[in-house]
C-alpha cells in the first residue's frame, strides 16, 4: 500500500513531501505510521531518522492515529481578537476532548492551528478540506452535528 | 497559439462572450419585463431578440430587461438605446414584430415608425 | 455567440465560500433550470471581489448590482424579480446613510481603490483562460518575448519602482539583475506562496482568483534572468489555490503559452505546483529552498544568497506572489504609470488585508502613500459599532502596532518603518479600546515562539524567554525589571538571530512598549489589565445592592464558586473562580461587574499557598 503511493513520484528526495501528504491523506487515521516510515526510507534511500525530522518539522503531519475528521482552529491573533477562545471552548465541551485528543468514536480529533488565511472572516476553522468562517457557537454546534450525523 | 495575432483573435472572441461586464456595446435593447410585460408575451420577445442578434452574430448588442415601465396597455414594451441618439420605444410588440426591428433599425439604422409610442429618455 | 443576456458573478473567495458562496450557486442551477432560464444566464464562479464583510456577494451585469449577505433563501426571489422582471432587491442592497447602493462601482468600500494586482479579482472565472486573455492576458508575455530581450525586461522594471510586496520590499529589478549575471547551466524562479503572516489573505486570494496572472508574471521574471524552470510552493493549507494553480498551468500548457518557443521565440518554460506542509518559516526564502528540496525548512546564513546559491545551489529568484501580479500590468500599462502612483519610493499600489475590529473587513488594493486614516475611515468604513479606535497592527508578527497619533502617517516602506512598524506582507489588524495590548503582544509571540525552526539560540531560546516574561506579567506576577528585560532581549533577538523570523518577531513586544508602556506597567506595579482582557488581572464582583438573590448566577457557575441566599444576596468566592464571566451574562439584573485587578482574597490565598510552598507559577 505505501509502496504504491510511493512509485507514483520519482525516487528522489525532494518528493518526500509530497508522498508524506499521499500517505497521510489516504490514511483513514489521517497519520504517518512507523511502517510507512520505513517503506519511504528504502524508496528514497534517505535514512529514516531524516523522515523523522521532515516529518516532525512540519505541523501538518502526525505520527500518531487520529480521527476521520480532522478539526483546525485557527489561533492565531486576527481569529484570536474575534473570540476563538469561545469557539474552542464550545468545541471542546461539545467534543469531550481536550486540543490534540482524538474522540472515543474515532471521528474528530481537535487541532489549533496557525493562521489559516480566512481573517477576514474570523474566527475560523478547517475541517479536513473544508473551510467553515464567520464562527459562532451555534454555528459550530450545527457543523458538528451535520458531519456526525453524515458519517453514521 | 504561436503569435501575438492569434493572442489577439482569441482576445476578441473572448471580449465578445464577456461583453456583459463591460465592452464595446453600440445598441442596448432593454426588454420590459414586468408583470403585465410577461402576461403580454415578453419573454417571447425577449428570446426572440436573443436568437435574432446571436445569429445574425451583432457582438456590438446587447440584450437585457428591466421592470414595469408603466405603459400596461402598450406591453410588451421596449427601448432602444444608442449612445448619441434619442432613445426609442416600441410598444405593442411580438416575435415578428421584433425580427422587422432587429433588421430594420438594429442593423440598417431606420428606425421603423409605425411601432413607436414614445422617443426620447 | 451566447443567448447569455445576464452574467451573475458568485464570489467565491474562501471567505465567501466559508460562508456558503457554494451553496448559492447550486440553488442559482436549480431555480434556473426549474424556471427554463439557465440558457440566458451565465452564472460565473470569481475570485475574491473584496469585501469579507459582505459575504456572500453577488454581482450582476450588465447594470453592475451589487447585492451582500446573500442567502440560498434568497435566490428564488433575485431571479423572480431581477432576472425575470428586472426588478432587482433593493433588500439586499448596500445601504449608505439612508440610500440604496446599488451598482458595485459605487460601494463606498472601493472608491479609494485602485486595482492593479487583484483587477481581475472578482472579476473573472478563474478557471477559464480565455477569460484571462479577454482582459489582456499573456499581451505582457508576448511584447515581451518577442520586442525586448532580457536586460531591456529588467530595465521596465526598473523604472517601474517595483519593490518585494512580501514584506522585505527589496527592489525586484536589483534580484533578477544579480540572477541574470550568473553563468549557470540552469537558473530558477520561485513563487513564494507560503503565505503565513496571520492577517494576511492576499496571495491567496490572487492564486485562487487570477491564477494566470501569477503565471504569467513568472515567466516575465524567467525570461528577464534566464530560467527554464518555475516553482510555485504553495502553503498546504490552501487546496483550492493549489488546484487552480495546476488547473492554469496545465490550460497554458496546452494553449502552447508554456513550453517550447513560446510565442515563436527561443523562450521555453515549464512550471510545476509544490506545496509545504505547515511551517510559517518556510516563508523565509532559504527555508523555503529548502523545504523545495524535501528538506526540514531550516533557513540557512545570508550569503551565499538565493541569487548565487539557490534551489539545489543554482541561482534562484524567489519572488512573492503579490510581486509576480504587478507584472503584466506593468508591462501593458508601462513602467511610467505604474510609478506614477505612490511615493518618493514606493511605487504603485499594495494589497491590504483589512482585519480585526473594523467594519469592512476584506482585500484592499490602494496606492502607495495613502494615510493610515484613509486606508482604515473611508476604505475600512471606521470601528465596528460605538467603539474607538485604539491601535492598528500593520505587517503581522513582524510588524508594530501604530497609534491614534499616527494616523496621517503615509501608508510607506519607509514612513513605517520610521515609526517602529512595518509594511510587512500588507496584513493590516485593527482594534478597539476593549482590546489589551499586553496581550496581543503575548499572543504575537506566541505564534512566534511556536513557528521558530529552533535552529539558532537567540530565537529558539531569546523568544521563549520573552513569552514567559508576558506570561507572568498577564498572570500577576510581573516584576519592577520585566520591562527592561523584555527591551533588552528584543534587542537581541533582533540582532543576532539568524533570518527573518527571529529578526522581527520581537517587533510587536517592543512596539507595544513603545506606545503602550502604560498598560505593561498597571500589569506590574497595580496588578491589574485596565482593559479588564487578562483573566488573572481582574475579577467579577455582585454588587450586592443590586443583586436580587436569584441564585441564578451560583446555578449557572461552572466551577460553583457562588454561593449565598435570596435574603443575604450572592458572593463569588474568589479564589475558585475562573473567570469565564458566565454569572455576568446570565444575570437578569446586570448586578455583576468585571472589575480590573486581583481581588484581595486572591492575593492573600497566593501568598498563603507560596507561603506553604504549594504555589507553582
Amino acid at each position: 500500500m505505501y509502496l504504491d503511493i510511493c512509485k507514483k513520484y520519482a525516487p528522489d528526495k525532494d518528493n518526500l513531501i509530497y508522498i508524506l501528504h499521499e500517505i497521510q491523506d489516504t490514511h483513514p487515521q489521517h497519520y504517518i505510521s512507523e511502517e510507512a516510515v520505513q517503506v519511504v526510507a528504502d524508496y528514497l534511500k534517505v535514512p529514516p531518522n531524516h523522515i523523522f525530522g521532515v516529518l516532525t518539522f512540519y505541523t501538518m503531519y502526525s505520527t500518531k492515529p487520529r480521527g476521520a475528521n480532522i478539526i483546525r482552529l485557527c489561533e492565531s491573533p486576527p481569529c484570536y481578537i474575534k473570540g476563538s477562545d469561545n469557539i474552542l471552548r464550545k468545541l471542546k465541551t461539545i467534543l469531550g476532548v481536550n486540543t490534540g485528543e482524538t474522540t472515543k468514536d474515532g471521528l474528530f480529533t481537535l487541532e489549533l492551528c496557525a493562521c489559516l488565511g480566512v481573517c477576514g472572516n474570523a474566527p475560523v476553522m478547517m475541517i479536513n478540506n473544508d473551510v467553515y468562517g464567520d464562527l459562532t457557537e451555534e454555528k459550530v454546534e450545527e457543523i458538528i452535528e451535520r458531519i456526525a450525523r453524515g458519517n453514521q | 497559439m504561436k503569435t501575438l495575432a492569434d493572442l489577439k483573435k482569441i482576445r476578441e472572441k473572448a471580449q465578445e462572450e464577456m461583453k456583459l461586464r463591460g465592452g464595446k456595446v453600440r445598441v442596448k435593447i432593454v426588454v420590459g419585463m414586468g408583470t403585465s410585460g410577461i402576461a403580454m408575451g415578453a419573454r417571447e420577445v425577449m428570446k426572440t431578440f436573443l436568437e435574432e442578434i446571436s445569429n445574425r452574430n451583432l457582438t456590438d448588442v446587447l440584450v437585457t430587461q428591466t421592470g414595469e415601465k408603466g405603459l400596461s396597455s402598450l406591453e410588451p414594451v421596449v427601448d432602444i438605446i444608442e449612445e448619441g441618439k434619442a432613445a426609442v420605444t416600441y410598444g405593442n410588440m411580438t416575435p415578428d414584430k421584433v425580427r422587422k426591428v432587429v433588421v430594420e433599425h438594429i442593423v440598417n439604422g431606420r428606425v421603423v415608425s409605425e411601432y413607436v409610442v414614445a422617443t426620447g429618455s | 455567440m451566447s443567448l447569455k443576456r445576464i452574467d451573475l458573478l458568485i464570489c467565491c473567495g474562501s471567505g465567501c465560500v466559508s460562508a456558503g458562496a457554494l451553496k448559492i450557486k447550486e440553488r442559482f442551477h436549480e431555480v434556473l433550470a426549474q424556471q427554463g432560464l439557465t440558457n440566458e444566464i451565465n452564472i460565473i464562479e470569481t475570485g475574491c471581489m473584496g469585501p469579507c464583510d459582505y459575504g456572500p456577494v453577488l454581482v450582476v451585469y450588465p447594470e453592475g448590482t451589487f447585492y451582500k449577505a446573500v442567502t440560498p433563501q434568497d435566490v428564488e426571489e433575485i431571479v423572480g424579480e431581477h432576472f425575470v422582471k428586472g426588478r432587482p432587491v433593493q433588500r439586499l442592497m448596500l445601504r449608505e446613510e439612508e440610500k440604496v447602493v446599488a451598482a458595485q462601482k459605487e460601494v463606498p468600500f472601493y472608491q479609494k481603490q485602485v486595482k492593479v494586482a487583484l483587477a481581475n479579482c472578482g472579476y473573472i472565472d478563474p478557471e477559464s483562460l480565455e477569460e484571462y486573455i479577454a482582459t489582456g492576458g499573456y499581451e505582457a508575455l508576448g511584447k515581451a518575448l518577442t520586442e525586448l530581450d532580457p536586460q531591456q525586461t529588467i530595465e521596465v522594471v526598473k523604472r517601474s519602482g517595483l519593490r518585494g510586496r512580501g514584506g522585505g520590499g527589496f527592489p525586484t529589478h536589483i534580484k533578477w539583475q544579480l540572477v541574470q549575471e550568473q553563468k549557470a547551466d540552469e537558473k530558477f524562479i520561485v513563487c513564494n506562496g507560503d503565505e503565513g503572516d496571520p492577517g494576511a489573505f492576499m496571495d491567496r486570494s490572487l492564486l485562487e482568483g487570477d491564477p494566470h496572472r501569477i503565471l504569467e508574471g513568472m515567466m516575465l521574471a524567467a525570461y528577464a534572468i534566464g530560467a527554464n524552470k518555475g516553482y510555485f510552493y504553495i502553503r498546504a493549507e490552501y487546496p483550492l489555490a493549489i488546484k487552480r494553480i495546476r488547473n492554469a498551468i496545465q490550460q497554458a500548457k496546452t494553449a502552447g503559452l508554456m513550453g517550447q518557443d513560446i510565442f515563436g521565440t527561443a523562450f521555453n518554460f515549464e512550471a510545476e505546483v509544490r506545496t509545504g506542509a505547515g511551517a510559517f518559516v518556510c516563508g523565509e526564502e532559504m527555508a523555503l529552498i529548502h523545504s523545495l528540496e524535501g528538506q526540514r525548512g531550516n533557513p540557512t546564513p545570508k550569503p551565499p544568497y538565493p541569487a548565487t546559491n539557490g534551489l539545489w545551489g543554482k541561482p534562484t529568484v524567489v519572488n512573492n506572489v503579490e510581486t509576480l501580479a504587478n507584472l503584466p500590468t506593468i508591462f501593458i500599462k508601462g513602467a511610467d504609470w505604474f510609478s506614477s502612483m505612490g511615493t518618493a519610493t514606493s511605487k504603485g499600489t499594495k494589497v491590504f488585508a483589512l482585519t480585526g475590529d473594523i467594519r469592512n473587513t476584506g482585500l484592499v488594493e490602494v496606492p502607495m502613500g495613502i494615510t493610515l486614516r484613509e486606508l482604515i475611515f473611508d476604505v475600512g468604513g471606521g470601528m465596528v459599532g460605538d467603539h474607538q479606535f485604539k491601535a492598528v497592527q500593520l505587517g503581522g508578527p513582524s510588524g508594530g502596532c501604530l497609534t491614534k497619533e499616527h494616523l496621517d502617517v503615509p501608508v510607506d516602506y519607509e514612513s513605517l518603518k520610521a515609526r517602529g512598524a512595518m509594511m510587512g506582507s500588507g496584513g493590516v489588524i485593527v482594534m478597539n479600546e476593549q482590546k489589551c495590548m499586553v496581550n496581543v503582544a503575548k499572543f504575537f509571540m506566541e505564534f512566534c515562539v511556536d513557528e521558530s525552526c529552533g535552529k539558532c539560540s537567540p530565537c529558539r531560546i531569546g523568544l521563549k524567554q520573552m513569552y514567559d516574561i508576558l506570561a507572568r506579567i498577564t498572570a500577576g506576577e510581573g516584576t519592577q525589571d520585566d520591562i527592561a528585560e523584555l527591551q533588552r532581549l528584543g534587542e537581541a533577538v533582533s540582532k543576532l538571530s539568524l533570518c527573518g523570523l527571529g529578526q522581527s518577531a520581537p517587533n510587536p513586544v517592543l512596539s507595544t512598549l513603545r506606545y503602550f508602556r502604560d498598560e505593561y506597567e498597571a500589569h506590574i506595579r497595580d496588578k491589574a489589565c485596565p482593559t479588564k482582557v487578562c483573566p488573572d488581572l481582574l475579577h467579577f464582583m455582585i454588587d450586592k445592592s443590586r443583586c436580587i438573590g436569584c441564585s441564578l448566577c451560583a446555578r449557572k457557575c461552572p466551577v460553583t464558586c457562588i454561593s449565598g441566599s435570596r435574603e443575604d444576596k450572592y458572593t463569588i468566592h474568589q479564589p475558585d473562580c475562573i473567570k469565564c464571566g458566565n454569572c455576568q451574562d446570565v444575570c437578569p439584573v446586570k448586578a455583576i461587574d468585571r472589575i480590573p485587578g486581583m481581588h484581595a482574597d486572591v492575593l492573600a490565598h497566593r501568598a498563603e499557598l507560596t507561603k506553604n510552598n504549594e504555589y507553582e507559577d
